[in-house]
Order: C-alpha cells, then structure tokens, then sequence
C-alpha cells in the first residue's frame, strides 16, 4: 500500500469551556491515501468538523487546543508547525470547502477577482495568463462561459454557481487533500449529484485525497471509498463503504443505518436512536454510548473499549468485538 | 450584507417575460427611489471651490480694518454699499472675504480631523473585530473611555496649556472622534467574521493582514463613507464652537466660529456680523448632514441609527 497523503495519529483537541473542559476530538486516528475519499459521518457535535479544523490548525483559539497527537502530511507532523508555515500549507496542500455558498465568496469582489487571487499566490501568474488561468479553473468546475462569468459577482449567482466557483478556488494549487465540509447540504438535490459528480471528477483529475465530513449516508454510499463513524469526539467504527453498509459492528453505527427510509421498507416506524446525544463536557467514564446502547455491559460503563478488529479493514471500538 | 440590485440582464429578461399589471404591482410596491442630493452636492462643491480659490475671489484683505467703515449693512440695506457686499464687522472687515477665507479653517478642520479620526477608528475596530478575545476587550474599553470623553473640555484644556491653533482643534477632535468609527467599524467586523467567507480565506493560507485588508476593510467601506460625510458637519460645528469660546482657530485669522462670537454683543443693531457667518455653517452642516443620509440609505439601509 502506498504511503497516505494525511495520516492523523491519535489526536486530541480539547475546547476549555465554562462548564468545563470538552474533548471535542478524543484520540482519533485515520489515514487517507492518494485518489482515496473518506466519509467523516456522525450527530452535529461528534467531533467532524472539529477533528478537520485540528488538521489545518484552524482551530478557535484561544479556548482550543490540540493536546496531543500527530497530524501527518505527507509524511511530515503539522501539530509542531509554526502559524507561518501552516499558512503556506493552507490552500496550497490542504485546501476546504465550507457549508454555505450563500457567504463563502467575498460580497465586494467579483468573482474573478476571487479566483485570481489564489491563483496569483500559488503560481505567481500575472496579467493575461493568470486571467487565462482563472478561466481555466472556472472551466473546470463546469461554469457555463467562464470568461465572462469571471466579471460576474456572488450576488449575480446561484447558491450552486458559487459553491462551484469555491471548488475552483480549492484547486487552484492543486491541493494535496480536499476537505469537505457538508458542502452540498444547502443546494438542491440536482445540483447537489451534480456537485458530487464535479468532486469526483476533480478528485481523479488531481489524484486528490478527500475527507468528506457529512450526516448525509446516501452521499457517504455514493462517493466514499471508507468511512469512519464519529461519536463524542471519537471514531467509533471504520471500515470499506460496502463493508459497512452491509454488517455494521458498532451498535451506534448499526443504529444510524436502521434510522435510514430505504425503498421497499414496509416498516411503519423508523427507528429511533434513544435518549439524547451525549453532554461532551460530563461523558460517562468508558464507552459514550453506553447510556443510549441496547446491548450495553458492565464493562462498557467502566472501560473506554478500544478498537477490535471485525472484518477485513474494518474495525469497531466496542466490547462485544473484544476477542474471547 | 448583499448587494441591493439585480443583474440587468436577467432582470430584462425578466421584465419581458412578466406579466404587465404585476409589473405595476411592484413598481408601487417598492419604495420611491431617492435622487441625488443635487443641491447638497452642489453646496459642498461650492464651498470647496470657494475655499481652495480663496485668494482669488475675495474682494478685500480679510484683515484690513477700517474704523470708518464699521458696521456697514450688506449691500441690499439701507446704507449697503457695492464696496462690501456682506457689509463690515466691528472693526470694519469685509465680512463677506471673512466668509471667504473662513470657509478655508472650516472645510479643512471638518475633512483633516474626519480623515484621522476615521482612518484611526477604523483600524481599531478591525484589530479588535478580527482579533477579539482580550486584545477586543482592552481595545474596547479605551474606546469606551474616550467616548465618555467631552470633545470641548479636552479642547478647551489644550487650549489653556499648549495655546489655541488649528492643529490643537484637529487633534482635540480626532483624539475624541476616533471611538466612533472604532465601534461601529468592530461591530460590523464581529458580524463579517462569522461568514464563511473569512473562514475560506483562512483556510485559502491567508493571514492576518490579507485577511483585514481584502476582506474585512472592503466589506466595511460603506459604512466608512457614510459615517465620514455625516461626521463632516459635526466636525465643523465642534470647530466653530471651540472657535466661538474662544479655544479654537486663534484671532486674527478669519473662523465662522469666532466670527460669531465676535459680532454676539451687537446682534440687535448689526445682525449680519453674527448671522451671515452663521448662515454659511448651517449651509454646509445642513449639506453634509442631507448627503450622509442619502449615502446612508442608499448605500445600506440598515444604518439607521448613526
């Protein structure tokens, strides 16, 4: 197997807080290799989006701090970097792409001047080429007449056009890892299999890696190579999409896919997850999800599990996978 | 904060493909656009050019004294003469040269002491908006202060101590003004922050100043002109107050403010003295005060409250 593009090692980042200290990201570990995406899913508050901006040390400071860990790019630890250093990484090795198209894009500038910006870091392109450049981009996020659109500004686009000229902006290194953070959750659902289609298609272009953080199962089904399953600021499963789909282990990952409509269900009733997501600043000692788990032990309240190998690449922090 | 507009070219097309009476219906729905203070612009322009050809459009020095010629009326009254066409103050000065050349303290104290104020304010605001946490506590606690701070007292202090001059009006009044522009630039910065746009540029391998420069400062520049145009006329009425009490532009140099004050005993019997001085501030006051509020609402309506 060849080396991975990211590699985080037990990372740890703790957010001090009023009501005390949460561990928002509790020992999460993950690799992702070249032209290879993971899915980051879980409940809003599991640690996905915290868990990425740890990665580009785009943490809220100063409440914020990673306390522990390695985050690996290329071989080379981000953790000790000085905030110089990471600000040439940022955009250059490691590029994002947030939520919301609607106030992704600077109001006051259009967009070409957006795209050139990047562009003109990167590459150091002047004058004609970099406008050539810039096109290009655009083009390449299938932007209908991309010359003429870079005079355009974001209020003069769609919420899919924007979030389009943001993944222009993304590859405009090209990176080395996307991140994506639930980007299509504010669009249709055309523009959003469209959206996914042009992340793919730009993924193989550039041999990307890509962490694509959602709570969305359909999406991770479509276009996720694995997953890791998030709970309380840890990966409670991993494993190959397929895999996963097919014999969840974790109770918790079990629970998420029983709570999904599928065609031809003649259930009247969902399932339900019980009880409430868990209070990250007082977790119980052992496993989080022990409260809301119908095949909790004893063992569970007290011990935090590890992770047990299930399957072939597939691994579950839970004691009913502790081997005998 | 959008843009208020819509892109010409869809909107014609819009406009072609909608049916006619609901094109009616939102023509009456929307509201009246204001037009162009014409009249404001016009005002400021004046003054502005009366103020830089000063030299050239006085009629008279406006230090020459004559103590024959005290008090003549403006030209229009009985006794007026063609010789002073705003007729004479107590020692006998051309009031309308004095006018002239006043003009020159005022619009220069008002837009000098707006442009320090305002260019100091704001990279306050934008320090403690994009940096917040304790550096926006502290800073915002000195603003805090110096608001709390009157603009006449610390004048009227330079004044005793260091001597009254132009340059300690411009400084007594930017050293007070800038907390103005502080809070209202932060408060839109604190709002502008949480956009994914800042977020983007962050993560684009933008730092600091890239970040306050191109995407903070740009976004608050609205905000910027209006508050500049409408603290124009405030300015100038601080000035020409301090001026009036006597701790602003010193005597013999010709100030609207000072003016007044020099014509206040003999109001009843020679009215022009005080008046026309005074006429010529609410002039520009009342022009810069109309223009900010036109820039206001149409720039960003949801000024209001400046």
């Amino acid at each position: 197997m060849p080396a991975p593009v990211i590699e985080v090692r037990d990372l740890h980042t703790h957010i001090v807080t009023r009501w005390g200290t949460i561990r928002a990201v509790d020992g999460v570990s993950f690799t992702v290799g070249e032209g290879e995406t993971l899915g980051l899913v879980g409940e809003s508050g599991s640690g996905k989006s915290m868990t990425c901006l740890s990665v580009v040390r785009l943490i809220p400071r100063p409440a914020a701090r990673i306390t522990g860990g390695a985050v690996l790019l290329d071989g080379e630890d981000l953790v000790p970097k000085r905030e110089r250093e990471m600000q040439q990484i940022r955009g250059r090795k490691i590029a994002m792409i947030l939520q919301d198209p609607m106030s992704s894009l600077n109001p006051v500038f259009s967009v070409g001047m957006q795209v050139r910006e990047p562009v003109a870091l990167y590459h150091g392109l002047r004058g004609r080429r970099l406008t050539e450049r810039a096109t290009a981009l655009l083009g390449a996020v299938r932007i209908p007449s991309p010359g003429a659109r870079l005079r355009a500004f974001p209020f003069q686009m769609s919420g899919g056009m924007r979030q389009r000229v943001v993944g222009a902006m993304a590859i405009a290194a090209p990176p080395r890892l996307l991140i994506a953070d639930e980007p299509t959750t504010s669009l249709d659902l055309t523009i959003q299999a469209q959206y996914l289609a042009l992340l793919q298609e730009l993924q193989n272009r550039h041999r990307l890696a890509m962490i694509f953080i959602t709570h969305n199962l359909g999406i991770v089904s479509r276009i996720c190579d694995r997953v890791a399953v998030m709970y309380a600021g840890r990966i409670v499963e991993t494993g190959p999409v397929r895999q996963i789909f097919k014999s969840p282990a974790h109770p918790y990952t079990q629970a998420l896919l029983e709570s999904i409509p599928r065609l031809g269900d003649r259930r009247e009733r969902l399932t339900a997850i019980e009880g409430q997501p868990p209070d990250l600043a007082r977790l119980p000692g052992g496993c989080a999800f022990a409260p809301r788990c119908p095949h909790v032990m004893d063992r569970c309240r007290a011990e935090v599990p590890p992770q047990f190998p299930v399957a072939p690449g597939q691994v579950s922090a839970c004691w009913r996978h502790a081997p005998a | 904060m959008t843009p208020v507009g819509i892109d010409p070219v869809s909107a014609e097309r819009a406009a072609g493909t909608l049916a006619i009476p609901e094109r009616a219906a939102a023509a009456a729905a929307e509201p009246r656009r204001r037009r162009l203070p014409v009249l404001s612009l016009g005002i400021i322009g004046l003054f502005v050019l009366v103020a830089i050809l000063a030299p050239m459009l006085s009629p008279a020095n406006p230090l020459d004294q004559s103590l024959r010629n005290r008090f003549k009326p403006p030209v229009w009254m009985e006794g007026g003469s063609t010789a002073h066409l705003l007729g004479t103050d107590r020692l006998g000065r051309d009031i309308l040269s004095r006018i002239i050349w006043g003009s020159r303290v005022s619009l220069a104290a008002g837009v000098v002491t707006v442009l320090l104020a305002s260019a100091f304010g704001a990279a306050v605001g934008l320090v403690a908006g994009y940096y917040g946490g304790r550096t926006d506590a502290v800073l915002m606690r000195v603003t805090d202060a110096t608001m709390s701070f009157p603009v006449i007292l610390l004048a009227l202090i330079l004044a005793v101590t260091v001597g009254p001059s132009f340059t300690n009006v411009v400084v007594a009044i930017a050293v007070i003004l800038w907390a103005r522009y502080a809070r209202v630039i932060r408060g839109q910065v604190l709002t502008l922050m949480g956009l994914d746009f800042i977020a983007q540029a962050r993560i684009a391998g933008a730092g600091a100043w890239r970040i306050i420069t191109r995407h903070l400062l740009p976004n608050t520049l609205n905000t910027l002109v209006v508050l500049v145009t409408l603290q124009v006329g405030y300015v100038i009425i601080v000035e020409a107050s301090l001026s009036f009490l006597g701790a602003g532009i010193p005597p013999p140099t010709p100030a609207w403010g000072s003016m007044i004050a020099e014509g206040r005993e003999f109001v009843t019997s020679a009215w022009w003295a005080s008046g026309l001085p005074g006429l010529a501030i609410l002039l520009v006051v009342l022009a810069f005060n109309v223009l900010g509020d036109w820039l206001r609402d149409t720039l960003d309506p949801k000024l209001r409250q400046l």
